[in-house]
């Protein structure tokens, strides 16, 4: 058992826990952070997937004594993230993946979002083999992946004030109208 | 939910600290980098150590450079995300950047070491599985058994090499700096595998600190080739590294050609790659070589069905991969990856 100081979501925690304990574990199991999934635990799916120094890592295999004070992000601290960024409401990815419906059980989205957070973050204008390229390590076993796609491309449309490109499914049609308020009367 | 066994951890700063603790706590530890491999194998209870001791911290084995006559030195922590992205080793050793970028997926990649990919566990379907299921099946022979279930009356554990870098690398001649009780001392590649699926190494107890890949001729070309059943995420079924070296009239002076997850070792496949020696890639001669060096590579290529993938099948995709690897080295393109 050692004394952890860790840096979650903007705030400097303690607490105690064995040194054989996961960062995911000690997210979900000490700290109430139960938005990191724990899917397979050895590394195979993605859901666990938690930003430490802003870059994707597999919770279930970081060792929490490991993390020292490097900052990590789970996908309870995107929100307050966005907010505090001067930004409204919920991450746009989160926003993007609620619109297009990119999820039916809803577990690998945690992961999900936070790897596609991570690419914005650093190529704001990624192409789509490029966004499938990034979420390669998140496994999704619900919705075939293509409206997770669409969801990202319509946040990076909505980031550069443009149209988003025509899901996969039906090309040449545009289901998503940019984020303007309800229309009148509608 | 898959708990890891208890283990003290240690975060030593420096090579002799984490030497001095090895030295100390001998059988009973284990090293870690990125932990990608052993922690699964911990959460398996294919390894209990009281005492891991993280290379994490140890600034000796961090960082690229290149030395004055063109040789890269790559130290133990860095990551496969990393080193598929350095331009020396992209221009340098094309092989070896591609194979590392074709490693597991992002997440694993930007986890995930050079050292602990050299250092990688053999696998086996019958070995990477929890306490419980192996129990059922009375273990096996790599672990806490006696029987293989792969080779029936066997008496020697087949388990695969699996690590993808170990082919390139070997295509590579790169050398191994250890780092160990006695000091510091430098061993080739070829020198660090047996064909013991139970620890296909030859040194144990030791620190990998870097690997030296010597400087590669102006006319190196080099391609990595890899079978799997997804783009990502998965082993190799089949990890072909082809290394042409051509000379000023575009003949090949040197090759290489050597395979990974076929048996316990890494193989270098020397008959097939020595037909290709006095070719020129585009012309006639070289197809034909091709074709012949994939038809030698099959004969020496005996999978077993022992990881994903049925046998049969990957051993028919060996010479498809030895052409397509040998063709995009030729090229100056690969990776060689159809999924
Ligand atoms: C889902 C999944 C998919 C994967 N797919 C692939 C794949 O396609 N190809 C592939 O090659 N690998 C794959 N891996 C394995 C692993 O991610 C990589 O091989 C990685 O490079 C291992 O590095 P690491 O630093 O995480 O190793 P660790 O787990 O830290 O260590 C692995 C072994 O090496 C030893 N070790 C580590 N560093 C040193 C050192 N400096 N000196 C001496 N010994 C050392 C450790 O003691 C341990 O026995 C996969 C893993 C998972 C979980
Ligand atoms: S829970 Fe970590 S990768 Fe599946
Ligand atoms: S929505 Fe169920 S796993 Fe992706």
């Amino acid at each position: 058992m050692r004394v952890l100081s860790l840096h979650v979501n903007g705030d400097r925690v303690e607490l105690a826990a064995p040194d054989h304990w996961t960062l995911l574990e000690v997210l979900r199991y000490r700290l109430g952070l139960t938005g990191s999934k724990q899917g397979c635990d050895k590394g195979d799916c993605g859901a666990c997937t938690v930003l430490v120094e802003g870059q994707p890592v597999l919770g279930c295999l970081t060792l929490a004594a490991s993390c020292g004070e490097k900052p990590i992000t789970t996908i309870e601290g995107l929100m307050p993230a966005h907010l505090a960024a001067g930004g409204t409401g919920p991450d746009p990815v989160q926003a993007a993946f609620d619109r297009c419906g990119a999820l039916q059980c809803g577990f690998c989205q945690p992961g999900m979002i936070l790897s596609a957070r991570a690419l914005l973050n650093r190529n704001a204008q990624p192409t789509r083999p490029e966004i499938r390229a990034a979420l390669s390590g998140n496994l999704c076993r619900c919705t075939g992946y293509t409206q997770i796609v669409q969801a990202i491309e319509l946040a990076i449309a909505e980031s550069l004030g443009v149209e988003p490109c025509a899901p996969a499914w039906a090309p040449g049609t545009n289901p998503w109208k940019l984020a303007a308020p309800a229309e009148p009367g509608a | 939910m898959l708990r890891l066994p208890q283990f003290e951890l240690a975060q030593p700063r420096t090579l002799d600290e984490a030497c001095a603790l090895l030295v100390e706590h001998g059988e009973e530890a284990q090293l870690v980098a990125g932990g990608t491999d052993l922690v699964p194998n911990m959460k398996h209870e294919l390894f209990t150590p009281k005492v891991v001791i993280s290379l994490a911290k140890v600034a000796e084995l961090r960082g690229v450079r290149q030395e004055a006559d063109g040789a890269l030195v790559l130290g133990a922590l860095t990551t496969l995300e990393a080193l598929a992205q350095d331009e020396r080793v992209r221009a340098r050793a094309p092989a070896l950047a591609q194979a590392a970028g074709l490693v597991a997926g992002p997440q694993l990649r930007r986890m995930g070491t050079l050292g602990g990919n050299v250092m990688l566990d053999t696998r086996c379907q019958w070995y990477n599985q929890t306490y419980f299921w192996r129990q059922a099946l009375g273990f096996c022979l790599k672990k806490d058994g006696s029987a293989c279930h792969v080779v029936a009356g066997g008496a020697k554990c087949v388990a695969a090499a699996s690590n993808d870098t170990a082919p390139a690398l070997l295509s590579l001649d790169a050398e191994l700096v250890f780092h160990g009780p006695a000091g510091a001392r430098r061993i080739a590649i070829d020198a660090l595998y047996s064909a013991d699926g139970i620890y296909n190494k030859t040194v144990r107890g030791e620190i990998l600190v870097e690997v030296r890949v010597p400087a590669t001729p102006a006319g190196h070309r080099g391609a990595y080739g890899k079978l799997r059943e997804r783009g990502s995420i998965d082993f190799p079924l089949l990890g072909i590294a082809a290394r042409l070296d051509l000379s000023a009239d575009g003949t090949v002076a040197s090759a290489a050609l050597c395979a990974v997850a076929l048996q316990a070792r890494p193989l270098r496949l020397k008959k097939a790659a020595e037909v290709l020696l006095g070719t020129r890639p585009g012309t006639a001669d070289f197809e034909a070589a091709l074709q012949e060096a994939g038809a030698l590579a099959q004969k020496q290529c005996h999978p077993l069905d022992n990881i994903p993938g049925d046998a049969d099948y990957r051993r028919e995709m060996v010479p498809v991969y030895v052409r397509r690897t040998l063709l995009a080295a030729a090229e100056g393109s690969g990776p060689v990856h159809h999924v």
